[in-house]
């Protein structure tokens, strides 16, 4: 019986990690909220309830309350109890986007993070950024602060094609 | 301990509120399609980091006041923001300066946080500090391409810091409160972030051909204890107008 439960447990919570983990983010459609590691968790709690554990990329990132609801009705509709949980620490970074997640953002035309965060870096150091479209590096840097908190925008000089870089934090 | 914690709190969560709301102003109506991007950006990693402020201040202060309760339903005399985040946008320059001497002070303010023996002041500032770098770029690089640029930007850009720098000593002032949390390790001490900030401003100055200030100027004091400038009542107003007329309202 208690060995029973123990492997129901654990097949509850792959479950419900993968109904999650298949959310889209709403800005970035092409990768989900796993991909991104915005989606940190999903834990079955004493009560059987689903509790999904999820970061923001930025403060203010006013996505952050729609992947909630998202997650929370994913996980509704693969027939949980769920909970979702917001947790600020560790802070989220772009290392934790997968090398997958990064072919996918530049299939898209948005430019993945170039660098390890954590540096921060000095004031005026300069980031090498790759056009998605043809991969060139002779590219310039329109503006720090693109459509969404967490884009720059971007310009290649070689196929003048604009894009968005995803900035590294 | 905790009445010191919640003040500081309030204090960094108004300054935060209120500069974004500051910021926002400029939505619709900046010089270029650009900044009208940025500079809100801006004001939503600003609010975003109020938000935490605030949520925790509410927990830390246990009378059931949540982020909204304190962001919209307080008067005027209970805000403790700095003077220098209320001041008015005036023209692009005096919105950048005002920007480049608080994001530089915050920035040096977080990376200290992180290091917080409270758990959750150090995650609201690990997140916060990575964004406060990319404040500073952005109004450095604009200080300097109006210092170093046009006559008229030039002369817009002194006669900013001509009337700024007089609310930047408030940056630093330390009290009962700063001192027995700086004592404790939950907060940094701000007087000791003086040098590093005014080596910083002074290497961005340099660069954008602007001349330092006197450091003998008078600095204007107040916000702390709640005494604002007249600017500040026009700012609730319209910041605390729809839950003012319709208490409770919700989307």
């Amino acid at each position: 019986m208690v060995a029973e439960t123990v492997l129901d447990h654990a097949g509850m919570q792959a479950r419900a990690w993968e109904a999650a983990a298949a959310v889209p983010d709403p800005e970035v459609p092409c990768v989900t909220v796993a991909d991104l590691g915005i989606l940190r968790s999903v834990a079955i709690d004493d009560d059987g309830v689903a509790v999904a554990r999820v970061t923001p990329t930025y403060s203010g990132c006013p996505a952050t309350l729609a992947i909630e609801l998202a997650v929370e009705t994913a996980l509704r509709e693969a027939g949980f109890d769920a909970r979702v949980e917001r947790v600020l620490s560790p802070a989220w970074t772009t290392d934790w986007i997968g090398e997958e997640a990064r072919e996918k953002l530049r299939a898209y035309g948005i430019a993945p993070p170039a660098e390890a965060s954590g540096s921060i870096r000095s004031l005026f150091g300069e980031t090498q950024v790759s056009c998605p479209r043809c991969g060139s590096s002779d590219t310039s840097r329109i503006s720090e602060f693109g459509s969404t908190p967490c884009k720059a925008h971007y310009r290649c000089e070689a196929c003048l094609e604009p894009f968005d870089y995803f900035k590294c934090i | 301990m905790k009445e010191e914690l919640f003040e500081l709190l309030l204090r960094l969560a108004d300054d935060h509120l209120v500069l974004g709301h500051r910021i926002s102003e400029w939505c619709g109506h900046a010089p270029t399609l650009e900044e009208d991007l940025a500079l809100p950006n801006i004001a939503l990693d600003l609010i975003g980091q109020a938000r935490s402020l605030y949520t925790y201040a509410g927990e830390i202060e246990g009378k059931g006041r949540d982020e909204d309760h304190l962001a919209y339903l307080r008067l005027e005399r209970e805000y403790r923001n700095l003077l220098l985040v209320e001041r008015p946008n005036g023209d692009f320059a005096h919105t950048i300066l005002r920007q480049l001497y608080f994001s530089v002070f915050m920035q040096a303010w977080w990376r200290e946080a992180v290091a917080s023996t409270d758990e959750t002041l150090a995650a609201i500032a690990a997140k916060a500090v990575k964004e406060s770098v990319y404040h500073v770029r952005h109004a450095a690089e604009w200080t300097i391409r109006l210092g170093d640029g046009t006559e008229e930007s030039a002369r817009r850009m002194a006669a900013a810091v001509d009337a700024l720098y007089r609310y930047t000593g408030e940056l630093f002032e330390t009290d009962q409160v700063t001192d027995s949390l700086a004592a404790a390790g939950v907060a940094p001490d701000p007087a000791s972030l003086k040098d590093e900030w005014d080596r910083t401003i002074a290497e961005i100055f340099a660069e954008a051909r602007l001349e330092l200030p006197d450091p003998r100027t008078w600095q204007q004091t107040g916000g702390r204890k709640g005494f604002h400038g007249e600017e500040m009542g026009y700012l609730l107003a319209e910041l605390q107008y729809v839950q003012r007329a319709y208490p409770g309202l919700t989307w």
